[in-house]
């Protein structure tokens, strides 16, 4: 059997045009053998949600530095459990001040990366989560 | 669990397409159930392939013509192949960034596909996934093959129509005339038509066509007979050239068009069926060598094909004898 590769979408919702930061992280993940599906800028929650539906991603990473996150990335993670992509991992990047990560992660977000932290911190932790999801749903 | 998968798919829930070219490109024998099951229901589609060199506008112009066939009522799927990474396995799938029109359209798929390790300019999975589309009732299927080169040809076997695309300022006239990714051509596009040097591209191609299609032409104001090289029976199609600016969506709509012509000619000369047969016998005598492989790889024992190996390796016996002693362990 082929090995099963990670598949990830990078997408930037709102509209801030900075996508530096979703390049690097991009490079990264595919540096270490993952499949990025790359979006590009001003992306809608529906956009992103429609997408990562078609394209059957096991992660969508999310990069803002608008300030809009409280609005878009509960947003987004409401619409992929609409369509029943309840094992998708969220997890989102960029300028989020630390008050508000608390409540991102009770919106379903599974973790935000500030500025600075590593890409090698950012492969490690996907690589095992979604290890962890796949067995989880193998059992199930 | 597979059955339900399929059944959704054909029904065109697209949550079952996702999952079943994913099933594709992954699992092997999962996969042949799946397209054992939908198989009868393929063969509506019309498979339309799109490539040429990288930056010539393949991905935008993908999107400009779902959009053309939208409008015409038609459902539209379309499978973008990206490379593969050939040190890390990784790849950038990158080609919905032009296709961000679509997102929201209720009647288009869009799946990004990496090459994992193919290099025909397609996918192992990519015809798999135009049969998962096919069999859940997507009219037109466009299929973007990899930026190709000049070898990348394995589109004009999945796909009814091709559309080769060329932009100014790639190469002189000496390059339309080398074998490969021209000679697969369908349709050409010359592509950023506004751009110098376009009208020079498209007089290439035609000057290319006409060396070979025409019996007589002129040459120092002597005629001059050139003979075919394969008479072929049925009525020719003599690829047509479509100037395109694809990024304002000028000359998109006679580009559908002259797709539609296509398709009307491959139905009307019977070269639909030809192509379907031609097709049909590739993939089951794909599967036969590769069935035929695993049967005898199955019967002789790992440790003898070791030794086999070494003894080529060490020059003692050559490849030719290796892969005889090897295939007669079959009878």
């Amino acid at each position: 059997m082929a090995e099963e590769k990670i598949r990830v979408l990078i997408a930037k919702p709102g509209l801030d045009g900075h996508d530096r930061g979703a390049k690097v992280v991009a490079r990264a993940l595919r540096d270490a053998g993952m499949e990025v599906i790359y979006t590009g800028l001003r992306q809608t929650p529906e956009m992103i949600a429609e997408a990562a539906l078609q394209e059957d991603v096991d992660v969508v990473g999310l990069s803002i530095l608008s300030g809009a996150h409280m609005a878009l990335l509960p947003k987004t993670v409401q619409l992929l459990r609409e369509k029943g992509l309840d094992h998708v991992l969220v997890v989102a990047g960029g300028i989020i001040p630390d008050e508000d990560v608390p409540k991102l992660k009770e919106a379903g977000i599974a973790e935000v990366f500030g500025p600075g932290t590593s890409t090698q911190t950012i492969v490690e932790y996907i690589r095992n989560k979604v290890a962890e999801i796949r067995r989880s749903r193998k059992n199930a | 669990m597979l059955d339900e998968l399929v059944r959704a798919a054909i029904l065109g829930d697209k949550r079952a397409i996702a999952r079943l070219i994913s099933i594709a490109e992954n699992n092997g024998t999962l996969a042949r159930e799946a397209l054992k099951a939908l198989y009868p229901y393929t063969g509506k589609a019309h498979v339309i392939g799109v490539t040429g060199a990288p930056g010539t506008g393949k991905s935008t112009l993908v999107n400009e013509l779902a959009k053309e066939f939208r409008l015409r009522g038609l459902k539209v799927g379309i499978v973008a192949v990206d490379p593969t990474s050939p040190f890390t396995g990784g790849a950038i799938l990158g080609d919905r960034i032009r296709m961000r029109d679509l997102y929201n359209d209720p009647g288009v798929f869009i799946r990004s596909m990496a090459t994992r390790g193919s290099l025909g300019g397609l996918a192992r999975a990519t015809a798999d996934a135009v049969k998962i589309l096919d069999a859940a009732g997507y009219d037109k299927i466009l299929v973007e093959t990899v930026g190709a080169g000049q070898a990348e040809v394995d589109i004009a076997s999945t796909a009814h129509t091709t559309i080769v695309v060329e932009v100014p300022g790639l190469g002189d006239d000496i390059q339309v005339i080398k074998a490969g990714i021209l000679e697969i051509a369908d349709i050409f596009v010359v592509n950023k038509a506004d751009l110098e040097g376009a009208d020079g591209v498209a007089l290439s191609l035609e000057v290319m066509m006409s060396l070979g299609n025409s019996e007589k032409i002129i040459h120092h104001g002597i005629l001059m007979e050139i003979k075919p090289a394969a008479q072929s029976p049925q009525p020719r199609w003599r690829p047509p050239i479509c100037k395109t600016i694809a990024t304002r969506g000028e000359g998109i709509k006679a580009l559908a068009e002259t797709i539609e012509k296509h398709l009307a000619f491959l139905k009307e000369s019977g070269a639909w069926e030809e192509k379907e047969k031609l097709r049909a016998s590739r993939e089951v005598e794909e599967i036969l060598r590769t069935e035929l492989l695993k049967r005898v790889l199955s019967k002789v024992d790992r440790q003898a094909i070791e030794e086999i190996l070494g003894r080529v390796v060490k020059r003692e016996i050559d490849p030719y004898t290796a892969a005889e002693k090897l295939a007669g362990g079959l009878s």
